[in-house]
């Protein structure tokens, strides 16, 4: 996911590059990657090494690519590399929506191109970002149950495989299931605080945290049994 | 004096629409120089010009002596790297009509962020200086503030501190007052005379006939892309010498 995260901003920011080089190779990139399933491009990554018999890196490394291609590397890359192209138009989304005069102004004061984009723009650009990011974050997680094709033994598959052994499958799908569940729940509340942090200057007033708006209900709550309690 | 803008046939066109029809104009040094006229005649496009946010198609146009955005090299003209361009930038502050000041910045570092920035200047004696600028701009109070908790009157003169922050030699007055309560007009208007009175030069795109009156030292009319009349606000204001000049002013006045 985070090289989803980091590659997904770097190809937004060539994308909306004014130079016609580097905005096409994104294109092509979120163009090839997005275009094709990720189960298929899981398994091609897997499988290069019909093609390739040896990966050779010059003086640096050099080994056969079975060897080098794990199941592990293969899910890092396979996932990776597809959600960038996908955290590439949400980011491009993002930026776009910051208003050209902020740009103006950064620009007006002297400010560089890259120092604009960090300062200005990608901080402004993250309110947009955050919660479709949240989304992919979530489906990430799911989609990991696809690396079990390239033999990876991720949750899904241990599960099956402890259900297979136990005689209990059912139950360890449950078991799966909760757990899927359970992560999503974590990094929902991560991402609620991260919007919240977002959020500085654009409304009046922050929003309460969780634990704010209980604090209050149950102050509001005592008070008014209070009053009720005074007249009664 | 020196001149501190100086444009020689200035033109400029988006697409097949020609904004600018040749702009020849001189602001002296440490004068307040006013642009009205109807919106299309491109006043707006031609302060943009000056500190190269649009680039212009032909002429010459300098600041302080050196051409905006492009470099002499016998008799062409070589445009300048980004780089370069954003150096010069910083000897020139520029007001927005609409402020675009930093919404996820408060008041402070919103007029810290380019000195620290830009010019590398500590936080500690960016953030002093940040004070003090709001203080003469009477925000003192508000410095901990975000532009939106600001009202608009406030975030202009926010914005004001922070084009001064960068110690400008020029600064550039895009209708500032335009989106403005008619009440919190007055303000930012003392915030300009108050700027005037201390010797900076400014260039001022308005509609307030009022204030380039009373502040400006030169006047010009613009039309249709051209200059129809220039001289002293009093001058051009009371007795304006071309039928285009009367029409505008019988209506605004």
């Amino acid at each position: 996911m985070a090289i989803g995260i980091v590659g997904g901003v770097l190809l937004a920011v060539m994308r909306l590059s004014k130079n016609p080089v580097t905005s096409s190779i994104a294109w092509f990139y979120i163009w090839f990657f997005r275009g094709t399933p990720v189960l298929v491009q899981l398994i091609v990554w897997f499988n290069l090494g019909l093609v390739f018999e040896y990966i050779n890196l010059g003086p640096f490394y050099k080994d056969e690519w079975s060897d080098f291609m794990t199941p592990f590397l293969t899910a890092l890359l396979g996932l990776g590399l597809n959600e960038a192209a996908y955290m590439a138009e949400i980011c491009r989304a993002g930026l776009l929506s910051v208003d050209e005069g902020q740009t103006e102004a950064s620009h007006a004061l002297g400010m560089s191109h890259a120092k604009t984009l960090r300062r200005i723009v990608i901080p402004q650009a993250m309110r947009v970002i955050v919660p479709p990011t949240g989304n992919e974050v979530i489906n990430m997680l799911k989609t990991t149950s696809l690396v079990s094709v390239v033999q990876y033994p991720e949750l899904l598959r241990a599960a099956q495989d402890i259900g297979q052994t136990s005689g209990a499958p059912a139950e360890m799908l449950f078991l799966a299931a909760a757990w899927y569940l359970l992560l999503t729940s974590v990094f929902s509340v991560g991402q609620y605080y991260l919007e919240r942090y977002y959020a500085r200057g654009s409304s009046r007033s922050l929003p309460a945290t969780p634990f704010q708006k209980i604090k209050a209900n149950v102050l509001s709550l005592s008070n008014r049994s209070s009053t009720t309690g005074g007249t009664a | 004096m020196t001149a501190m803008v100086k444009a020689e046939g200035v033109h400029k066109s988006f697409g097949p629409v020609e904004v600018l029809k040749g702009i020849d104009l001189e602001v002296k040094s440490g004068e307040v120089f006013c642009l009205i006229g109807p919106s299309g005649s491109g006043k707006s496009t031609f302060l943009r010009c000056i500190n190269h946010l649009e680039k212009i198609n032909a002429g010459r146009l300098y600041v302080d002596g050196e051409l905006v955005g492009y470099r002499q090299k016998g008799d062409k003209l070589y445009e300048l790297k980004d780089s370069e361009v954003a150096v010069k930038r910083r000897d020139i502050g520029m007001v927005f009509q609409r402020f675009n000041l930093f919404p996820h910045m408060t008041a402070v570092e919103n007029v810290m962020e380019a000195p620290v920035q830009v010019k590398g200047v500590s936080k500690s004696q960016a953030r002093t200086r940040a004070q003090e600028l709001l203080d003469r701009v009477g925000l003192a109070d508000k410095a901990g503030n975000y532009p939106s908790q600001l009202s608009g009157g406030q975030q202009q003169r926010v914005a004001i501190a922070r084009a001064l922050a960068m110690d400008p030699k020029l600064m550039l007055f895009d209708e500032p007052t335009s989106a403005l309560d008619p009440e919190l007009v007055g303000d930012v208007l003392d915030v300009m005379r108050d700027l005037a009175e201390s010797g900076m030069t400014m260039i001022v795109v308005t509609h307030e006939m009022g204030f380039a009156r009373e502040v400006g030292d030169s006047l010009v009319f613009m039309d249709g892309g051209v200059v129809v009349e220039s001289g002293h606000p009093r001058e051009v204001l009371t007795n304006p010498q071309h039928e285009r000049t009367k029409s505008f002013l019988s209506k605004v006045l």
